[in-house]
């Protein structure tokens, strides 16, 4: 299990026959685990990984140290998932620290991103306070690197 | 005028993958599995280390041995993963690669017409090696239906009142084969029985595959005294530009060693040593990252040339696969040739690494999955032309 996740983690579009080839089994082996992992939740979807530097978009990315009052009852359970269910969020960790949940928003624009912090987020009641980086430059994502090396230089034949 | 060179170096041939080498390079779209060393570069901590100790202005000549930390972390490694003890100070030899070792431990060792026993398909430097420094080459056959493991018994007949040294390579360039501990344990035996130094080059030893763990000939009961045991950075750390190997052995053979080195290359860089202990010290997730890597593409390749119908076993070590190809008709040569003018893919003919390499071809997996899977494709059109029953 944990090398076809190893692999799809890599290239989740890798054929399947090839997935097959390299772990040794059966084409139909290889799709009964994926399903399984689908079905069982630990594969939740399957995303491409965007190099922002080239696709021309309005869209920021906002990194966001949250503090909050945990609840008598839920602890930071409920109100992280209430964070979590809007559509800007993009993800959203509990964190040891300083503060206590980091969230990645995505928004059109600036402006959207603003609203988002200071009508939704700033706004509801356990949130004490709020800091807001903007993502400028992207070098590695995802263990996608934007400037990939070259593949080294080596003789055609050597012993 | 042209000049005469010495007369020794008149029976050394050149080696067969220059010949073949030569030929790729003149030519285009290639896709090689012939490349005996691994396609990552070194990994980036070991290579910022490096970088770090030459801003420090870290670029002189180390002490002969090599740089004491240095050889404190190989000691520290070799005891770790080897279970083999051996003194920093004075039992270890830091080289310019194996290769230089393997000059070095034969030079030191032979005295002329001393024979030396050696198993084959292997490494092309073993036998030339041999003859430079004086000795006589005994070679030994390993056969596909061993596992292309060295039998006890083959090697016995070999000796004889000249003999010396047994060089041993397991896991095996070019044919990826291993030795169990109990067949290892009928060569130590035969070795202290005979009176034989073991040469043993373990370079491989952590490319291993399915879990096994690698058992080194030095651990055996009465070994250690008589092995000179020979590793390297090279291909588990994806370091071969580096060029750092190293020897361990009793002192009296690491003293004699370091007069030639010393005389002859000085030390290792400095660059290399100062990434070695980089590597030995903190590299291991990047050699097991590795060698799950080689692992799959190991499934990947000997499935595919079995499917093409060139009958291969899975290697258990190394990263090269080495598959017959006689029922298709053809020497090793000419299926090498003949692939790479129709096909351009470059495997390396299985004569390259002695004589009963005949009816083999070297196919290396340490090339991207992209290009294996190429590789692949032509081959198997390639075969499917040789091998359809007419």
């Amino acid at each position: 299990m944990d090398h076809i996740i190893h692999l799809l983690q890599q290239n989740a579009l890798m054929p399947r026959a090839d997935m097959a080839r390299l772990l040794d089994l059966t084409e139909a082996n290889v799709d009964v685990a994926i399903a399984r992992l689908e079905a069982d939740g630990i594969i939740l979807g399957y995303q491409a990984i965007i190099n922002r530097e080239k696709w021309e978009t309005e869209k920021v990315t906002a990194v966001i140290e949250v503090k909050i009052t945990p609840e008598r009852d839920g602890g930071f359970d409920r109100i992280a998932s209430r964070i979590a269910k809007f559509e800007e969020v993009v993800s959203c960790y509990l964190m040891s620290g300083g503060y206590d949940l980091l969230i990645i928003v995505e928004a059109e624009n600036l402006r959207s991103a603003a609203a988002f912090i200071a009508q939704k987020l700033s706004t509801i009641d356990a949130v004490q306070a709020t800091a807001t980086h903007f993502r400028l430059k992207t070098y590695k994502e995802n263990g996608a690197s934007h400037q990939p090396e070259s593949a080294p230089e080596r003789l055609a034949v050597s012993p | 005028m042209s000049i005469a060179v010495a007369d020794r170096m008149r029976d050394i041939p050149r080696s067969g993958i220059r010949d073949f080498f030569e030929i790729v390079q003149s030519m285009n779209d290639v896709v090689s599995l012939g490349i005996g060393e691994p396609d990552f570069a070194t990994p980036w901590h070991i290579r910022e280390a490096a970088i770090f100790a030459l801003e420090r202005g870290r670029t002189g000549y180390t002490s002969n041995l090599g740089l004491p930390r240095l050889r404190r972390a190989i000691s520290d490694y070799i005891g770790k993963h080897f279970s083999l003890r051996y003194d920093p100070m004075s039992e270890i030899l830091v080289s310019v690669g194996v290769s230089e070792a393997i000059d070095l431990a034969l030079r030191a060792l032979l005295n002329p017409g001393d024979e030396v026993i050696y198993h084959e398909p292997c490494y092309v430097s073993y036998a030339p090696s041999i003859v430079l420094a004086g000795g006589t080459p005994r070679a030994v056959e390993t056969r596909a239906v061993d596992g292309f493991a060295v039998r006890v018994e083959e090697i016995e007949k070999a000796i004889t009142p000249r003999s010396k040294i047994l060089m041993l390579n397991f896991p095996t360039n070019p044919t990826g084969g291993t030795m169990q501990p109990p067949e290892l344990a009928k060569i130590a035996d035969l070795c202290v029985r005979h009176d034989l130094i073991v040469l043993t080059d373990e370079i491989y030893s952590e490319i291993i595959y399915e879990g096994e763990k690698h058992t080194s000939i030095a651990t055996f009961p009465g070994m250690q005294e008589r092995t000179v045991f020979l590793h390297g950075l090279s291909k588990a750390f994806a370091m071969t530009g580096w060029r750092v190997g190293f020897a361990c052995a009793p002192k009296e053979v690491i003293e004699a060693m370091m007069k030639i080195h010393q005389y002859a290359i000085l030390c290792a860089p400095i660059m290399g040593q100062d990434a070695a202990i980089e590597a030995l010290e903190r590299g291991a997730p990047s050699v097991a990252a590795m060698r799950r890597e080689y692992e799959l593409r190991r499934n990947f390749i000997t499935r595919a040339l079995n499917d093409m119908g060139l009958e291969c076993a899975k290697p258990r070590g190394a990263f090269y696969v080495f598959p017959r190809i006689s029922d298709t008709g053809l020497t090793s040569k000419e299926f090498s040739m003949r692939l790479l003018h129709e096909k351009r893919v470059a495997v390396v003919p299985g004569t390259a690494f002695g004589p009963c390499g005949e009816g083999f071809v070297r196919c290396s997996f340490a090339t991207g999955l992209d290009q294996i899977k190429i590789a692949m494709e032509r081959m198997a059109k390639f075969c499917d032309v040789l091998l359809r029953p007419s």
